[in-house]
């Protein structure tokens, strides 16, 4: 019984080879049963180290102590004061470096399953209809945030708790930021998970005005000038793509990940009945070793296609979770490291026939501290493939601070914000997520959305 | 979701359609487009801005029908709702960021071709207001699918109208016009604006450094979200990789790579085909397990 308690209860996964063939959610998550046993295992420190690296600080013993007493809606509730974004949150956080990276258990035996728990929680609740809307009465000042994604999101609930009529503005015709366009269906259901997280942010109070371009169809300056705003919260993230700058890369046949993405997750392009088309080829490389490189090798490969991974550092470097790269080669995704792409080659049509690489070793840690990749002389082959997907990391649209007069960026287009609290060069202006760090995860998007709102309702009251 | 307010057929398959958006409405300049969804699971079409009123808060788009969206579109009627329509996107003309003085400077030529006559109207329309007379050559195929020329007459200098088969105007191309003006006319032109078809762009802009005439032209590339996340409208211009959605879509002719241009908007070419085929023959092909990899 004892080493049976130094284990995790297993989590139901769909096979890899059906898996490969279609979009549905990968991980099916625990059962009741399965919920109460894992929860069981939990130890309910006294100072719990779990805490501690959640980034918006859920009180874990608390709710997985109510899941051992069956007593979900109030779990649901625990986290509900902490995260707007439990389901998603339970999917998509790193949790083997938060959370369950400090969890006591971890040091002899397996960490609690910490994240499916709360997924369990979250999906309960949804199937249960459970009300987490409790608010503070309006107060009637008006707050705008722009951007739906992670940190949006967040921000708006916590600022809906406390009373205020707060407007979401979103570029795109769908909330969510990357939850919708960017992450794929099979690791975060769209429709059930995501719809129902922003339908809890809504029943709030938020109300989400989507096609509206910050910069474009409206500026910072006329919601305060014209519309009555008191404060704005800038989650606008970091989409705009990076690509290579070697030579071939306006061939057909290559695209930016969150072009290909887009497509698939936000555009539903993978289905039938809908007009957006996709084009992916017999043979896929996809450039790069983070999660949106896994996310698009996977849902190339759901595409009926025959999948690589080209990263030019090794395994221990990949910066994309553990998880994703397992479930990446248990379907059969092939990784080609050490090596990095220095041109691609297209035939007289002008699409992709292939891309020339270079093999890398590993020489001494760069100010990142990882290894610096350097060139094999000499060791040029070309790979035969016919789409290339670039996954090389995203920066923030200077869309909004090119248009916003007194906000101040750093030389990465990063607007400067200040950690604690979101405050930006501009009274009444705050920031935070991708935004103003580059691209990162999503809890910590919340986490700065929290601390931005805390920040903006102290600017209120004073 | 966004109401139609009035639709008119313009010609043969090219409509133009008011549509409710205030905000938009609001903030159009010259040289921007906008962005239409027709439904839940349409795609996002980009389109130019052609006109727009900011107290009655509608925009005014001009559209072919050309593939399965476009076709649809266009079977929607007044009092109806498209899903979405965000904008203004991409850059306003520069015209609009130089002041009166600097306009009067100048004498500009603009060459439309096509629909591409209905996003050189607001542009000719706001120098007009602005004090500057613009002439203009509108090239297309016969009289029936001229657009504008009562109202591109009211704000234009000289009006030039050429058809390819001579059932109106000029008969012939519009560079054969511009060459023409400028070669037995004696026009002397130091700005140019083309907006048309790419192939038109390109031999106008190789037409307009022959004669040193700086020439700005409005790109049309594949657009997924128009905000600058997808990089899809990507285009090479003097060597540089742009975004027309962003940095654009008014580039500087003699600097675009037009052959790559119009080599990547044929990338969908055989998806298009299909989804009209499917239209109007019914589901008799399946997407999945067809990797003949379209006309590559």
């Amino acid at each position: 019984m004892a080493a049976d308690k130094m284990k995790r209860v297993p989590i139901k996964e769909q096979d890899p080879k059906v898996r490969a063939t279609n979009f549905d959610e990968v991980c099916l998550g625990y059962t009741k049963e399965e919920a109460i046993k894992e929860a069981s295992r939990c130890l309910n420190c006294k100072k719990p180290m779990c805490v501690t690296k959640c980034p918006v600080s859920i009180n874990i013993p608390g709710f997985i102590s109510k899941i051992k007493e069956e007593k979900f809606d109030e779990a649901a509730k625990i986290i509900a004061q902490s995260s707007a974004l439990p389901a998603v949150c339970g999917r998509v956080c790193p949790q083997e470096s938060q959370c369950e990276g400090k969890c006591v258990l971890g040091i002899k035996g397996e960490a609690i399953s910490i994240g499916k728990l709360e997924r369990f929680v979250a999906d309960w609740s949804r199937e249960n209809n459970v009300d987490l809307s409790e608010r503070k009465p309006a107060n009637g000042i008006k707050v705008a945030v722009i951007g739906s994604g992670p940190s949006g999101l967040t921000c708006a609930g916590d600022l809906a708790k406390l009373g205020y009529d707060v407007t979401i503005f979103e570029a795109l015709h769908k909330a969510g930021g990357v939850l919708v366009y960017g992450i794929p269906e099979f690791r975060l259901p769209k429709d059930t998970v995501v719809q129902h997280e922003v339908d809890n942010v809504k029943k709030l109070g938020v109300k989400i005005e989507t096609d509206v371009i910050i910069g474009r169809t409206i500026t910072i300056d006329d919601l305060f000038e014209e519309e009555g705003f008191k404060a704005v919260f800038i989650g606008s993230g970091a989409g705009l793509p990076r690509f290579m700058g070697i030579p071939g890369e306006n061939l057909n046949g290559v695209f930016s990940a969150n072009e290909f993405l887009t497509r698939n997750n936000l555009m539903k392009a993978f289905k039938d009945d809908y007009d957006t088309p996709i084009k992916v080829g017999a043979k896929v490389a996809v450039v790069g070793g983070g999660n949106v490189a896994m996310d698009a090798a996977r849902t190339a490969l759901r595409l009926g296609a025959e999948v690589h991974i080209v990263y030019r550092r090794s395994e221990s470097e990949l910066p994309a979770r553990a998880e994703e790269v397992h479930h990446a080669k248990e379907e059969g995704i092939q990784f080609n490291l050490l090596t990095n792409p220095i041109e691609v080659l297209g035939n007289e049509k002008g699409w992709v026939k292939g891309i020339r690489c270079i093999r890398m070793e590993l020489g001494e840690p760069d100010a990142s501290g990882r290894r610096r990749p350097i060139e094999i002389k000499g060791s040029e082959f070309d790979l035969d493939v016919d789409t290339v997907i670039m996954s090389l990391g995203t920066s923030p649209n200077p869309l909004i601070s090119s248009t916003t007069k007194g906000l101040d960026i750093n030389k990465k287009r990063c607007i400067i914000a200040e950690d604690e609290t979101g405050k930006t060069s501009r009274d009444g202006v705050y920031a935070g997520g991708d935004a103003v760090t580059g691209a990162a995860t999503v809890i910590l998007a919340m986490e700065a959305g929290k601390k931005a709102a805390k920040a903006i309702d102290e600017y209120l009251k004073k | 979701m966004y109401k139609i307010v009035d639709k008119k057929t313009l010609a043969p398959n090219i409509f133009s359609m008011d549509i409710e958006a205030p905000r938009v409405a609001k903030s159009c300049l010259p040289g921007q487009f906008v962005i239409v969804r027709i439904d839940e699971k349409g795609e996002r079409i980009p389109l130019t801005i052609c006109d727009y009123d900011a107290q009655k808060g509608t925009v005014k788009i001009v559209f072919q029908t050309l593939g399965k969206s476009t076709k649809e579109m266009a079977e929607f009627e007044v009092g109806e709702y498209f899903s979405d329509f965000v904008g203004p996107l991409g850059q306003p003309s520069d015209l609009t960021k130089e002041s009166e003085e600097e306009l009067k400077k100048k004498n500009i030529i603009f060459v439309a071709g096509g629909v591409g006559t209905a996003p050189v109207y607001p542009q000719v329309k706001w120098l007009n207001a602005h004090g500057v007379k613009a002439d203009v050559i509108v090239g297309c195929k016969s009289k029936d699918y001229l657009l504008f020329e009562d109202e591109l007459k009211k704000v234009s200098g000289n009006l030039y109208i050429t058809t390819d088969d001579g059932s109106y105007g000029y008969k012939g191309f519009v560079t054969d016009k511009l060459k023409e003006l400028i070669d037995k006319e004696g026009k002397k032109y130091n700005h140019a604006v083309v907006i048309g078809p790419m192939i038109m762009m390109k031999f106008l802009s190789k037409l307009t450094k022959e004669y040193g005439i700086e020439t700005v032209v409005s790109l049309n590339p594949i657009m997924v979200d128009g905000t600058g996340m997808c990089g899809a409208c990507r285009v090479t211009v003097g060597g540089e990789v742009k975004f027309a959605c962003v940095d654009g879509p008014e580039f500087d002719g003699h600097l675009v790579n037009f052959d790559e241009s119009m080599r990547r908007q044929t990338m969908y070419k055989t998806e298009e085909g299909r989804e009209i085929l499917k239209k109007e023959e019914g589901d008799t092909f399946h997407r999945k397990g067809c990797t003949c990899g379209g006309d590559k």
